[in-house]
């Protein structure tokens, strides 16, 4: 499926065209119950300081002790991205000092981590895929909150999230453009949502980004890079990588060169800022952390994590296309986000399941996921179940509805007649269709009646006809057939 | 009174347990004694109340038959150990006021059987030192009289800064005098580097650093995570193997602490040792030794023939390169350890006008000079282009010391004996001023035990010419503490067990 880099995505500078390389550094939250290193709870929001345990507050003599199920959804994540799984890894300590950081250092997996080398297939549109290889995966702890506003003259610290399990995803330097990288953040957060090992949410910080970007003449050799820290939505990292690569054209350009740094992405003025440079660096002082043992893991618990994993998106997809016989795009958008790609299959195999994938595909997709934009919810927690939009298309393939009383019938159901049943709802507010010739017959007559002009008209102008079909649907208030109408109009017009 | 405080703790154990004394009476007189040797500066902090109630609820568990192994029997604890609710500063002035809101596995583990807490003891600061003159509390006078000092003179130094009397050791320094003064049964004490065996070694008792991992080190303040291991100090190898039975353990919350059941220790001691081989190791003769050490060896090598015990030649070739391996790992490790204690969440806080200049003032104001001296050793190592030179080549000679040791425990050596220590117990103020260097050699013989994590056992063998307390040390395969218990009484039997001193600072 992946296609020869196209080369549109060069960047015109004032001396030529540039290239831009983006690395990313992926920070996801992973999904447990408690965090990396304590039984503290990862629940969001809560009073400052609520969850936290005394290894959480690094208090004296405190140990850290690894939780199993961090462990397994790295591991399971690195099937996700077709990674090598190390059997044996490490965990080191990351020294520096900073209030929201109890023990003075992050545990880290910095020599040997847990998940090594693997891939992911960006879809950028539906025949054009890249593919972009992951360096490594591996797991850390999260760091506090520090609070600077809560008071003029002291900061406070909130000790929630320290400690809380991440799952740092390193890609390589394999992207060519803003968009590159905002497809690959996008298709990263669906493997993870899949496989549920992070929820994803970058509204809560539970997915922020590091974004090393460099720019080079095509063909030369890697330019130096600048790291943007903790990039925060899939839409900045676009912006950063836009404003980033723009500057350091500008600066090569004007006779410059880059100096290796690390920079904050202003979103409000639209412009990176350097935060210090290499000689300001940490020195980290890595170490093996002497309180834990190496994480040994053996064939069976990977193999047992394995076969439970769920059907990934590219699978899906292409299932999709092959069974149900959907394009490419249709079938990329639905697998989009699980419970959708759930939601349509539960829709098609509803009851007898003989019905049109193509069908369910486009209403759910168009009036469904309209309904759903507008509450702010996927189409899956909008309201309606998947065994009522099976009715709905039923109820249009069996031509008790028009395609139009759908329409009403579907926004029925996301409000006034919330969670009724559309057969029995379109029995009760009498929403059946009128196929019945005479009745037709007899409303576009009616119609034709009452403009006599506009008839005349459209008998040398059949582009009126549409006009007349609008005013014979109005007067069946939207339930007459538009087929039938059509049909006798142009009878009764000579058209 | 002077009777209850000199029993071993396998006495008294007998004696409540056939209700010839109450718990309550072994405590009181016990706290007493610590009153009266309040100038001796074993303890910091002193939990009479507490003590007093656990002893009455040990004479209630003992009068209706049960309890646990160590029930009523009053111990002293290092003030490393956190204890809920009481005093727990590792006698450092950045943990002023500090009371935990837990307890530590091993100590959680005496209470458990039944034992009586009579205070917190003196120590080495963050347990970094080898005399206990870097605690904040100031140094502890070890109960054994300077050589050719009167009792009136030793008195006097009491009241004027000690300067003269002799070391108990360090860095479990108040374990060590207060077990030796019979201030307390037996004492909780911990071993990084010796911790634990040279002070028994200068104080006439008995210590033992069980193999890394056989100990929980949840809730014990970390000095250097990979080395530091919880022991007893006792005044006999019966009370030591009693001790760590409860001690030791299991526990889920130590990541690096065995699953592996403890063995009844007290039933090793008195165990024949026939047939045994044991490794004398050559590079441990040092060029310029004390004599008097080289004699005592030798003559700890043929008590143990005597016993049927066969005595071979060994060679740890790596030993040369422990002491500054050591002092390079312990040194990281700490520096990482003592990250925490920044003058944010707890202990002591000096104000500054930003987050930098508060964590330059509280450790600078909160740590000691050795203590400062280590961490910056162990941040210069860790650095960025030192690293690879300085903490990489250290670990690969950790790597080849334990290897050392498993070449000689391959070839069928049960247990290897050497000198516990370079010398007799030195004076107050005598180490370590001019180059700390002088203070680091005192570990040259018990690092090496630390970094191939097995278990040493030390037991006193006697006397130096001039009165003063010397003891060997006894290296053991991992988890075989059964064999040094052994051997230890062996030892202890052989070199007629050193009297006490009596108790002249009351």
């Amino acid at each position: 499926m992946a296609t020869e880099r196209r080369s549109t995505n060069l960047i015109k500078g004032a001396t030529g065209d540039w290239e831009v390389i983006v690395g990313l550094e992926v920070h996801a939250q992973v999904t447990s119950r408690s965090k990396l290193f304590s039984g503290a709870s990862t629940a969001f929001g809560g009073e400052p300081n609520a969850h936290v345990s005394l290894v959480d507050a690094a208090m004296p003599g405190m140990l850290p002790v690894i939780n199993s199920e961090c462990v397994a959804q790295a591991v399971r994540t690195g099937l996700g991205l077709k990674a090598r799984i190390n059997l044996r890894s490490t965990f080191d300590r990351k020294n520096y000092f900073y209030p929201d950081l109890p023990q003075g250092y992050q545990i880290s997996q910095y020599k040997s981590p847990i998940v090594g080398e693997g891939e992911i297939h960006v879809d950028l549109t539906p025949d054009h895929s890249i593919r972009v290889g992951i360096e490594r995966l591996h797991l850390e702890q999260d760091a506090g909150k520090s609070l600077h506003d809560q008071s003029p003259t002291m900061s406070f610290v909130d000790l929630n999230r320290s400690g809380v399990g991440l799952m740092e995803i390193v890609s390589k330097p394999d992207m060519r453009s803003a968009e590159e990288a905002k497809a690959y953040v996008g298709k990263l957060r669906t493997i993870l949502r899949y496989i549920g090992s992070s929820d994803g949410d970058m509204e809560k910080g539970n997915l922020r980004a590091d974004v090393n970007v460099s720019v080079r003449r095509p063909g030369d050799a890697l330019g130096t890079r600048c790291e943007i820290k903790n990039v925060n939505s899939i839409r900045f990292i676009g912006q950063a990588i836009e404003v980033e690569a723009r500057r350091q054209i500008a600066v090569i350009e004007d006779g410059g060169k880059i100096d290796q740094e690390t920079r904050l992405f202003d979103p409000a003025r639209g412009e990176t800022r350097s935060m210090r440079s290499k000689e300001e660096a940490h020195d980290y002082r890595y170490f093996p952390d002497p309180d834990l043992l190496p994480l040994e893991l053996d064939e069976v618990f990977v193999a047992s994590l394995a076969a439970g994993l769920p059907e990934l998106p590219d699978a899906k997809r292409a299932r999709f296309m092959a069974d149900y016989g959907l394009s490419a795009y249709d079938a990329s958008i639905l697998v989009a986000e699980r419970e959708t790609a759930d939601f349509f299959e539960s829709a098609l195999r509803h009851g007898h399941g003989k019905r049109d994938p193509k069908a369910v595909a486009n209403w759910l997709m168009g009036d469904v996921a309209a309904q759903a934009n507008a509450q702010g919810v996927s189409p899956a927690d909008a309201g309606l179940s998947p065994a009522a939009l099976a009715s709905v298309v039923d109820l249009i393939g069996e031509g008790v509805i028009s395609g139009k009383i759908a329409k009403d019938l579907l926004a029925r159901l996301f409000a006034e007649d919330r969670g009724a049943e559309p057969r029995a709802l379109v029995e009760a507010r009498g929403l059946r269709q009128v196929t019945d010739a005479g009745a037709i017959d007899s409303a576009v007559d009616a119609v034709i009646a009452a403009n006599p002009d506009k008839a005349e008209q459209a008998r040398t102008k059949p582009g009126m006809l549409g006009w007349f079909v609008g005013q014979v649907m109005k007067s069946t208030g939207g339930k007459a057939n538009p087929q039938a109408v059509s049909e006798a109009l142009k009878k009764r017009l000579g058209v | 009174m002077t009777d209850l405080t000199s029993l071993t703790l396998a006495e008294a154990r007998d004696r409540l347990k056939s209700r010839a004394v109450s718990s309550l009476e072994i405590s009181k007189a016990h706290l007493e004694a610590i009153e009266r040797a309040k100038m001796l500066n074993a303890f910091v902090a002193m939990t009479a109340d507490k003590a007093l109630e656990m002893a009455e609820a040990s004479d209630v568990r003992l009068a209706r038959g049960e309890g646990g192994p160590l029930e009523g029997l009053p111990i002293g604890v290092k003030d490393l150990y956190a204890t809920r609710g009481v005093h727990t500063q590792a006698c450092s002035h950045i943990l002023e006021d500090f009371k935990p809101p837990y307890e530590s596995t091993v100590t959680a583990n005496l209470w458990r059987d039944g034992a009586v807490m009579l205070g917190k003891l003196n120590m080495d600061e963050f347990a970094m030192g080898s005399s206990n003159e870097t605690s904040c509390y100031g140094p502890v006078a070890s109960p054994w009289l300077p050589p050719n000092w009167s009792r009136d003179r030793a008195r006097a130094a009491l009241s004027s800064g000690k300067r003269g009397l002799l070391t108990p050791g360090g860095s479990s320094g108040g374990s060590a005098s207060a077990v030796a003064a019979r201030l307390c049964l037996a004492a909780t004490a911990s071993d990084t580097g010796g911790s634990i065996r040279q002070p028994a070694a200068f104080t006439g008792i008995v210590g033992i650093k069980p193999t890394y991992g056989r100990c929980s080190r949840y809730g014990m303040v970390a000095f250097a995570s990979s080395l530091d291991q919880a022991g007893p100090l006792a005044r006999t190898v019966r009370d030591a193997a009693i001790m760590l039975r409860s001690m030791a353990g299991p526990d889920a919350k130590d990541s690096t602490c065995s699953p592996a059941p403890v063995p009844d220790y007290e039933a090793a001691v008195g165990r024949s040792v026939k047939g045994m081989k044991i490794g004398v190791p050559k590079e441990y003769r040092l060029e310029g030794m004390n004599s008097e050490i080289e004699a005592l060896w030798t003559r700890g090598a043929e008590w143990l023939r005597a016993a049927g015990a066969s005595v071979v030649e060994v060679s740890l070739p790596h030993t040369p390169y422990a002491l500054p391996a050591y002092y390079i790992v312990a040194p990281a490790e700490a520096s990482s350890n003592l990250a925490r204690y920044d003058g944010v969440r707890y202990g002591l806080r000096e104000a500054g006008a930003d987050v930098v200049e508060l964590y330059e003032k509280t450790r600078a104001r909160g740590f000691g000079a050795e203590v400062r001296r280590r961490l910056m050793i162990g941040t210069y190592v860790l650095s960025a282009g030192y690293y690879d030179a300085y903490y990489v080549r250290a670990q690969k000679i950790r790597t080849l010391i334990k290897r050392d040791f498993e070449r000689a425990f391959a070839d069928g050596v049960d247990a290897i004996l050497t000198p516990a220590t370079p010398s007799a117990a030195f004076g107050i103020g005598e180490k370590g001023s001019e180059n700390p260097v002088e203070m680091y050699l005192n570990d040259v013989f018990t690092v090496t035990v630390n970094m191939a994590g097995l278990p040493g056992l030390v037991a006193p063998a006697g006397l130096s010419s001039e009165g003063l307390p010397l003891g060997l040390q006894l290296i053991g395969r991992p988890f075989d503490e059964e064999t040094l218990f052994a051997l230890g009484e062996t030892i202890e039997q052989s070199g007629g067990r050193t009297a006490l001193p009596e108790p002249w600072w009351e």
